[in-house]
């Protein structure tokens, strides 16, 4: 009987441990260790970012799921691997520390034969001054990055639409809150759905709304950028992303590193070296991204977390770490089978692995401050990974293999993603963009790096509808609802 | 009317230099009829992408 230890109950975390525990039957067991009772479909808290849902809409308890799963769900936080075991027994383990009312600060060795590690990122609040502490948000901004943030901001943007209503201007700042940030999608889709509410609440000529981004270029989105096929032409997305903007009146800051953020007002150094600040009355900043803390302990008990770990707290996979400069990276940089180098019975998966380098052209301003988008790695590409590792895991298992039989490589995977600009059943818009390969390949496609008759992005209301399709079917597929497997990531 | 659709458009603004969508085509956009082909187009253009992925 095998064993897996899952670390993470999130999109990639749940998506392998429900396939691995769906193929591997009851002969093995499949246990998930996750600080968080529920499971969120984070890009719907958009939508309840500006009162469009609740937050129980999008999350629901995983421990009833994972019982009827037969899976071991643990709540609870990982601290550290062991992954030689100890002086004790040569059993790798992981540590965990409830976190749960019963047994809240409890900790616990946890054995393992196989390890996925898929713990999300840490919200980084802290990185910038005044956008937080630690994982912890701040009081001058709010955020859509879990139901509860959304929640706030919710009422946070009704006070504001009130203030409107009684003829008080009001001014949105919406985008990252640090220079090494990714994740701009969530920060596009918030400020449109800022936009379209203000205009449903008829106060929208009383709103003037800026996006300031750490992208060198709107549409950069952390992928370098993309050009779609797009009425006989390949559009860059920086067109798209503009015309989208300018089209509802809104400005925009680029190359942007806010540095510090005060009560209405935050503080920037742009690509140039400029220092400058933008005033606000409401801010929605995403924090950057960093690991969640892990440390690894060999057999003798010595520190080799920066053997498992690269600097920025994400675990290393089978990716080229020693491309160098920009001008040297390949697609075939990118990971293929997601294990660890070192341990073999080790896997990340999700924003948890290390990414061998940006995709987005590495900038800095004239100060030498780094300035550009780290690479995504949320969502569809994140689920799918979460799949191929649980796969292969399987067949290492079954016996059917001694490698990892699957591979989810972001540079020869596509990724459709659904970016909502307003939600209404006959009034919603969303941009509906298809991206292949998500790492631009010059080699195999020159130019562009994408294959035009993969990439393509339009903006309506039937993206509205497949983005509303998807909420339903996802939540119905975490929830392991009859069909669940026949869904794809 | 399609012309008030660039009313806020200031000269030599950020948002002079990009392209600004006409009635037409905002008309589109929420045209249920055309919405509904577009959704179907969607649809098959994603399910491809992802056979195009699983490896």
């Amino acid at each position: 009987m095998a064993r897996i230890v899952v670390m993470g109950g999130g999109v990639s975390g749940h998506t392998a441990a429900t396939f691995a525990k769906d193929m591997l039957g009851r002969e093995h067991e499949v246990v998930v260790v996750t600080p968080n009772s529920k499971w969120n479909w984070i890009p719907s808290n958009i939508w309840v970012g500006v009162g469009e849902m609740t937050a129980e809409e999008v999350v629901f308890p995983l421990a009833p799921v994972y019982k009827k799963a037969g899976i071991d769900y643990r709540q609870a936080k990982a601290l550290g691997i062991h992954p030689e075991g100890d002086k004790d027994s040569d059993t790798p383990y992981i540590v965990i520390e409830y976190t749960d009312e019963e047994k809240n600060g409890q900790t616990e060795n946890v054995t393992y034969d196989y390890l996925i590690n898929a713990t999300g990122p840490k919200l980084n609040f802290g990185a910038t001054e005044g956008l937080g502490e630690g994982s912890n948000l701040g009081e001058h901004t709010v955020s859509v990055c879990t139901a509860d943030h959304a929640d706030h901001a919710s009422h946070e943007l009704d006070t504001c639409i009130e203030k409107m209503r009684n003829g008080e201007r009001q001014s949105f700042l919406i985008g990252t809150g640090h220079g090494m940030c990714t994740c701009q999608g969530a920060a596009f889709e918030y400020i449109f759905n800022i936009e379209h509410k203000l205009k449903d609440e008829g106060v929208r000529e009383m709103a003037d709304i800026t996006f300031i981004t750490n992208e060198s270029f709107l549409g950069d989105f952390g992928m370098g950028g993309i050009h779609f096929k797009m009425g006989g032409f390949a559009t860059s997305s920086k067109v798209f992303a503009e015309s989208l903007y300018a089209e509802r009146g809104m400005d925009w800051i680029i190359g942007a590193h806010v540095n510090k953020v005060e009560a209405g007002k935050v503080t920037y150094e742009s690509l140039d070296g400029e220092i400058d600040t933008q005033e606000f009355d409401f801010a929605m900043l995403i924090p950057p991204f960093a690991g969640v803390g892990l440390t690894a302990t060999d057999k003798d008990g010595n520190d080799i977390t920066s053997t498992i770990f690269a600097p920025n707290g994400f675990m290393k996979v089978d990716a080229n770490y020693n491309a160098g400069a920009y001008e040297n990276w390949k697609a075939s940089d990118w990971p293929r089978t997601l294990q660890n180098p070192t341990y073999s019975n080790m896997f990340a998966v999700g924003i948890a692995f290390a990414p061998p380098h940006p995709i987005s052209k590495p900038m800095s301003s004239k100060n030498g401050t780094p300035i550009n988008p780290t690479p995504p790695r949320t969502g569809m590409p994140s689920a799918m990974m979460g799949k191929a590792v649980a796969l292969s895991i399987v067949d290492m298992v079954k016996g059917r293999a001694t490698e990892p039989t699957h591979t989810a490589s972001m540079s020869e995977m596509g990724a459709a993603c659904v970016a909502s600009a307003g939600k209404g059943l006959f009034s919603g818009t969303a941009a509906a963009m298809t991206v292949y390969p998500i790492v631009p390949d010059f080699e195999k496609y020159p130019g562009t790096g994408r294959d035009l008759n993969g990439t393509t992005g339009e903006l309506g209301l039937a993206a509205h509808w497949v983005k509303h399709i998807l909420h339903h079917i996802f939540i119905w597929k975490a929830k392991l609802r009859p069909g669940w497997t026949l869904i794809p990531e | 009317m399609a012309g008030k659709h660039l009313n806020h458009i200031k000269p030599y603004s950020p948002q002079f230099g990009t392209m600004i969508p006409l009635s037409g085509q905002k008309f589109l956009r929420t045209c249920v009829l055309w919405q509904i082909v577009r959704f179907i187009a969607i649809n098959i253009r994603m399910t491809i992408l992802i056979l195009k992925s699983h490896h």
